[in-house]
């Protein structure tokens, strides 16, 4: 695993989409089972109910002072209200995760890296809309492979979702990562 | 502690389980403090919930009772901080957490709890004022902290800026508050209490845990015991325990008559109440430094903005080559005033970075207004600073 000093993951969506999860199971793989730092924080209150909700996670190898994102390495916009909010804090040439089907406007390709992932349409075919987190954190799982382990995220997820729902979110994690995957082969 | 510690995760474990077991676990600021409550002792929380404060209460409802505590919502805010000072003489420590309109509803009891000399644990996680104000991060209650209760006295008041000492720091406050018997303020601001990091928790063995001082420990019979001498801090009897406690409000002598008024009474009585914290400022208050060696300017700062002042102050050293040294007061209240004197030399220009308009920038003026030519507030309202904005306030100052 590489050595980091400061990597900053943002995700955003709407509220309700899971995005706040997926921010708390991010930090708790890399802080408890990979034995980095991280700090997880979240919007709330009144911007957080339908509007542009979002998760911030700071991953470092030593210590995090600002807990919130400066410059953001990855945003995954699981909406178009996500996407213009925060595209500005996306660092030139970082990773930029997104539903192609929730994404009007497409930004500038040669900016970023951007990934189109239909993490809803994946969602349903794997068992139905609350499981479009997982399928948008195993997108993102093999661009920052080099930084955290498949089963530190597998292990985060099955400790964080009902259990009864386990199987399923790692079924909808593993077709997000092999869509990635596949897009990156080609 | 080792790093080797087994990571536990407490999403479903918590059901059934009493004091969390040593390890590193991954929570809110909010669980923090509970379990640091739990850890030193607490058996009892009042409360009534308000935003950004909430998620304490809601998780002290379902931890406290799962090791034997007894969890009540109250009324509202007056009635929570009154039952503390009930279930204190009662013989528990007692906690409860509110946000700054709450907070100001608090500050009766607070008061009556100066004077009767009662410990508990408040923490107040700040909104933005006045009125309703807003519902996000704030620093706006510093003053009302130390000014808010009515009269005389002075009170506790620590900065926790990080989950790690939301638990460590209700710990310490439970302890002060039964050394010094006082109030002890905890002042948590949204970032603090919501964010989620890594905490480690020491085995229950290892935490240092401060007990009220009780006549029949030093050996007071009933016969002799004035529930307001013997010493500077008063051995505490609690209620129900045989010796007799006239609980007084107003003006009293050591044996807790009220009815011998005189103004020298009156003034023996208030004047230690505030002299056992002041007095004792340099024990109870604590401050945190780095790169005082003969900085040439200085970051005052307390509470989660230390974090972003102290990336600040790191990158205007590395990347602006200037000389800026960092201070943080981890005890707002009973306020450093020696302690900062004897570590800050003379430098040319001091910030304060503040999420109000400039609160503590006066205590710090009163201290050090001869060491320094200039004294700059940093306010922000509603949001956290960014390192950026904080750089960008030094560079226009020093450059």
């Amino acid at each position: 695993m590489s050595r980091i000093n400061r990597y900053e993951i943002r995700i955003a969506g709407f509220g309700g989409q899971g995005v706040v999860t997926i921010g708390k199971i991010l930090g708790e793989a890399f802080t408890l089972y990979e034995g980095k730092n991280s700090v997880n924080t979240q919007s709330y209150g009144p911007e957080s109910r339908g509007g542009a909700c979002k998760s911030e996670v700071v991953v470092s190898d030593g210590e995090i002072r600002y807990p919130n994102v400066r410059k953001a390495d990855v945003l995954i916009a699981l909406s178009q209200v996500a996407l213009d909010a925060y595209m500005a804090d996306l660092k030139e040439g970082g990773i930029l995760l997104l539903d192609p089907h929730s994404i009007k406007h497409m930004p500038d390709r040669h900016r970023y890296q951007v990934y189109e992932v239909p993490t809803m349409e994946i969602a349903y075919d794997v068992g139905g809309v609350r499981f479009q987190n997982s399928v948008a954190l195993g997108a993102l799982y093999p661009l920052i492979a080099d930084i955290i382990n498949e089963s530190s995220l597998l292990r985060a997820i099955s400790e964080n979702v009902p259990a009864e729902t386990v199987e399923i979110n790692i079924e909808a994690f593993k077709r997000g990562m092999s869509h990635v995957k596949r897009d990156e082969g080609t | 502690m080792s790093k080797e510690m087994k990571a536990h995760n407490t999403n479903k474990r918590l059901h059934n389980v009493h004091l969390l077991k040593a390890g590193e676990y991954y929570l809110q600021g909010s669980q923090a403090c509970i379990e640091g409550a739990i850890m030193a002792g607490c058996r009892v929380y009042g409360g009534y919930p308000i935003t950004p404060a909430s998620e304490i209460m809601e998780y002290a409802s379902r931890r406290l009772p799962q090791v034997g505590g007894r969890f009540i919502q109250m009324e509202d805010e007056i009635a929570s901080a009154s039952l503390l000072i009930g279930a204190s003489w009662g013989g528990a420590k007692a906690l409860t957490a509110t946000s700054s309109p709450g907070f100001s509803l608090m500050q009766e009891a607070i008061s009556i709890a100066i004077m009767s000399e009662t410990p508990m644990v408040i923490i107040d996680v700040q909104r933005p004022g006045p009125g309703q104000g807003y519902i996000t991060a704030s620093q706006e209650d510093v003053m009302q902290a130390r000014w808010g209760h009515h009269g005389e006295g002075s009170i506790i008041a620590l900065a926790p800026s990080s989950v790690q000492e939301m638990f460590d720091m209700t710990i310490e406050a439970f302890n002060l508050s039964e050394q010094w018997r006082t109030p002890v303020l905890v002042m948590a601001e949204e970032p603090v209490a919501h964010m989620r990091e890594r905490l480690l928790i020491p085995p229950w063995n290892e935490i240092e845990i401060i007990e009220r001082k009780k006549p029949q420990d030093l050996g007071i019979m009933p016969e002799d015991y004035l529930p307001w001498g013997h010493d500077i801090v008063a051995p505490m009897a609690n209620w129900g325990e045989g010796y007799s406690v006239n609980f007084v409000g107003l003006v009293h002598l050591e044996d807790g008559n009220i009815t011998k008024y005189s103004p020298q009474m009156h003034y023996d009585c208030i004047e230690r109440l505030l002299r056992k914290i002041e007095g004792n400022v340099n024990e109870i208050a604590r401050i945190e430094t780095e790169f005082l060696e003969g900085c040439k300017n200085l970051v005052i700062c307390y509470g989660c903005v230390a974090r972003t002042a102290l990336e600040a102050v790191i990158e205007a050293r590395q990347e602006g080559g200037l000389d800026v040294g960092y201070v943080r007061l981890t005890t707002l209240w009973p306020f450093p005033h020696e302690k900062l004197r004897d570590i800050v030399g003379n430098v040319n220009t001091i910030f304060v970075p503040e999420m109000n308009l400039g609160m503590m920038k006066h205590p710090i003026t009163e201290a050090l207004r001869d060491r320094s030519e200039k004294i700059v507030s940093i306010p922000s309202l509603g949001v956290l600073h960014s390192p950026e904005y904080i750089l960008s306030k030094i560079y226009e100052e020093i450059r």
